[in-house]
C-alpha cells in the first residue's frame, strides 16, 4: 500500500490522576501533562513497522484538536511519521465530528489504511474508527492485537470477550488497535531535531467542507461515587470467617 | 409510545446475558422494547429473547451472512430496523463496542457509550477518564440516540409471564464481501463466565508466572468463582486476554471480588469497583487497592492462598 494514515489524539497523560473541577465544569487541565493517546501511539508504531517492512511507503499522522495538538503531532513525526496534518478545532471533539474530518482527509489524500486506537483514554467513547469505516463504506477491524498483510488484504487478530477472533479485511480499511499489538519505540533526541523540519499542515473543518453536528450537551461533571475504605484483617482465618459470616463464601 | 430497539448479543444459539441488562436499561428509558436477533438461524435465540420481562416484540432476521457477528455485515441491517426507533441500544461488550458506532454513523445519530444511568429519555450518565469522572449528558429533542449500555450498572430483567411475539423480518441488503470471519479461539471452560459470575478471583503481576497463576484458578474453583486478571498479568502472559478486568478489558460487578497481588491502578479499579464486596490480598500495605477494599489482608499471597483454601474447606 502507499499511504497509511494514523489518527493521533491529544489527551491528558496516562499517568496523571484526573480530577474534576470543583465547579463541575470539566476536569483540571491547567499545568497537566498532555500526551498522545496511548492506543494511538501503538497504532503509529504499527504503521511505522509496516512502512519499515516495505508494506507501505508513507505514514501520515492526522489529528483533530486545538492548536497545541501540534506538540503531539511533532512527537508523532519524531517517532517516524513522514508528515502530519492538524484539523484545528478548539472545542472537545465529538467522535462523529472526528470521523467526518478524518473521512475528508482520507478522500483528499487517498489513504489505503487508517490505523487508530480502539479508544481514547479521555472520553472512552470507542467510536471514531468504526464511524470512519461506516462513512467510508469500507471494512473495520477493531481492537487488533496482531496485523498481517496478505496481498491486498489484512489478516487481523482481534481481542474480543470470548478470546481472540481473526478477521480478514480487504483494503482500503480501518483498523483500531489494542494494547498488546506492540510496544511503541522511544523517541531519540536527533529524531526530535529532525521532526522540526518535517511538514506539518494545519487546516480546519470549514476548509475540508465538514459540517458539525453535535446534538449532545454535557450538563455536568462529577467525581465518581467513592467506595469507603473497609477494614484490614490480620490473617487468613479472620478473612475467611468474615466472609463466611456475610454469607459470601 | 416511542420504540426502543435492543440488539441481542448471542453465540452458538445462546443469548448472551448482557442482553437482559440492556433490556433493563431500555425499560428505564421507557417505551416499546423490541429486541432484534440477527443470525443465520435465530429461532432459538429469538425464543430466549421473547421470555425477557418487558420485551414487546422480537424481530428475527435470518440471513446466511449473519453466521458471525461482523459489524460491517450487521450494521446496515440494524440501521434498517432502527428506522422510526427513538433509541437503539447494544451492550458495551466487545460485540456492542464494535457494532454500535458503525450503526450510529449510518443512521447519523449521536452515540452515548457506556451508559450507566438513565435520568430521562434524553438525559444519561456515563463514565469518562477511566471512571475518574462521570458526565451527565443530554441529547437534543427529536434526535435518535444510539447507546452502548454499561452492563455492570444494570440488573438483568427477569422472565416474563407470557412470551412476546416473534416477527420474522427480512432486510434488503447486499452483504459486503470485503470482511470475512476466519476463526475465534474461545477457550472451552467449565468455570463460570467472568462477565456474569457472582464471584470473581483476579490475579495480578505479583503471581510472577503462568504456572503460579494456577493458584488463582485453584482458589476460584474452591469458591465456584470466575477467574480475572489485571492488565499487567495479561501483558506478562500469565493469563489470556479475555480474563482482563479494567478500562480496556471487562467491566464487571460480581457480589464478591477477590483481588490477589493487584496493586489497584485506576485502569483496573474502573473495571471492578461496582462489585458488592471487594477483598484485597497484597504484600504492600500501601497498595491503592486497599483504599477501595472492604476487607484487606497484607501478606505473602503464596502463603495465604493455600491457607485460605484450607480454611474454606473446613
Amino acid at each position: 500500500m502507499q499511504k497509511i494514515m494514523v489518527c493521533v489524539k491529544r489527551v491528558i497523560d496516562y499517568n496523571v490522576r484526573v480530577r474534576v473541577k470543583p465547579d463541575g465544569s470539566g476536569v483540571v487541565t491547567e499545568g497537566v501533562k498532555m500526551s498522545i493517546n496511548p492506543f494511538d501511539e501503538i497504532a503509529l508504531e504499527e504503521a511505522l513497522r509496516l512502512r519499515e517492512q516495505g508494506a507501505a511507503t508513507e505514514v501520515i499522522a492526522i489529528s483533530l484538536g486545538p492548536d497545541d495538538t501540534q506538540q503531539q503531532l511533532r512527537t508523532a513525526l519524531a517517532m517516524g511519521a513522514d508528515r502530519a496534518i492538524l484539523v484545528r478545532h478548539d472545542a472537545q471533539a465529538d467522535p462523529a465530528t472526528a470521523a467526518a474530518a478524518f473521512m475528508a482527509l482520507v478522500s483528499k489524500e487517498g489513504a489505503e489504511l487508517v490505523l487508530l486506537g480502539k479508544q481514547a483514554i479521555d472520553d472512552d467513547a470507542c467510536q471514531t474508527g468504526q464511524r470512519l469505516a461506516a462513512l467510508w463504506d469500507r471494512p473495520q477491524a477493531s481492537a487488533a492485537s496482531k496485523i498481517e498483510v496478505v496481498g491486498q488484504s489484512l489478516r487481523v487478530t482481534r481481542e474480543v470477550d470470548a478470546g481472540l477472533e481473526v478477521n480478514e479485511i480487504d483494503l482500503p480499511g480501518v483498523v483500531t488497535v489494542d494494547l498488546r499489538l506492540n510496544e511503541p519505540r522511544y523517541v531519540k533526541l536527533p529524531d526530535i531535531m529532525k521532526a522540526k523540519k518535517k511538514p506539518l499542515e494545519v487546516t480546519d473543518l470549514a476548509a475540508l467542507g465538514v459540517e458539525m453536528d453535535e446534538p449532545v450537551t454535557v450538563l455536568k461533571w462529577e467525581p465518581p461515587p467513592q467506595r469507603t475504605k473497609g477494614i484490614m484483617v490480620k490473617d487468613a482465618a479472620e478473612l475467611v470467617s468474615a466472609l463466611k459470616q456475610k454469607g459470601l463464601v | 409510545m416511542s420504540r426502543i430497539l435492543v440488539i441481542a448479543e448471542h453465540a452458538a444459539g445462546k443469548l448472551n446475558p448482557s442482553t437482559a441488562k440492556v433490556v433493563a436499561c431500555a425499560r428505564a428509558i421507557g417505551g416499546e422494547v423490541e429486541v432484534a436477533v440477527l443470525a443465520a438461524d435465530g429461532a432459538a435465540v429469538a425464543a430466549q429473547c421473547a421470555t425477557l420481562e418487558g420485551v414487546s416484540r422480537v424481530l428475527q432476521v435470518d440471513h446466511p451472512a449473519n453466521e458471525h457477528p461482523l459489524a460491517a455485515v450487521l450494521a446496515p441491517q440494524v440501521a434498517a430496523l432502527a428506522a422510526g426507533a427513538g433509541h437503539v441500544l447494544g451492550p458495551s461488550t466487545t460485540f456492542g463496542r464494535d457494532l454500535m458506532p458503525r450503526v450510529a454513523a449510518l443512521v447519523k445519530a449521536p452515540q452515548l457509550s457506556e451508559v450507566m444511568a438513565v435520568e430521562s429519555p434524553r438525559r444519561f450518565r456515563r463514565p469518562v477518564y477511566a471512571g475518574n469522572a462521570v458526565v451527565t449528558v443530554e441529547v437534543a429533542e427529536g434526535r435518535q440516540v444510539v447507546c452502548t449500555v454499561r452492563t455492570a450498572s444494570f440488573e438483568a430483567v427477569g422472565s416474563a409471564a407470557a412470551s412476546a411475539p416473534v416477527d420474522q423480518r427480512s432486510v434488503e441488503f447486499s452483504p459486503p464481501a470485503h470482511t470475512r470471519f476466519v476463526s475465534v479461539s474461545a477457550a472451552a471452560s467449565d468455570r463460570p463466565d467472568l462477565q456474569t459470575a457472582a464471584r470473581v478471583v483476579s490475579g495480578g503481576r505479583a503471581l510472577g508466572s503462568a504456572e503460579k497463576f494456577q493458584l488463582i484458578y485453584s482458589l476460584a474453583d474452591k469458591l465456584g468463582a470466575a477467574v480475572g486478571a489485571s492488565r499487567a498479568a495479561v501483558d506478562a502472559g500469565y493469563a489470556p486476554n479475555e480474563l482482563q478486568v479494567g478500562q480496556t478489558g471487562k467491566i464487571i460487578s460480581p457480589t464478591l471480588y477477590v483481588a490477589v497481588g493487584i496493586s489497584g491502578a485506576i485502569q483496573h479499579v474502573t473495571g471492578m469497583k461496582d462489585s458488592g464486596v471487594i477483598v484485597a490480598i497484597n504484600k504492600d500495605a500501601e497498595a491503592p487497592i486497599f483504599e477501595i477494599a472492604d476487607y484487606g489482608l497484607v501478606g505473602d499471597l503464596f502463603a495465604l492462598l493455600p491457607e485460605i483454601e484450607t480454611l474454606l474447606a473446613s
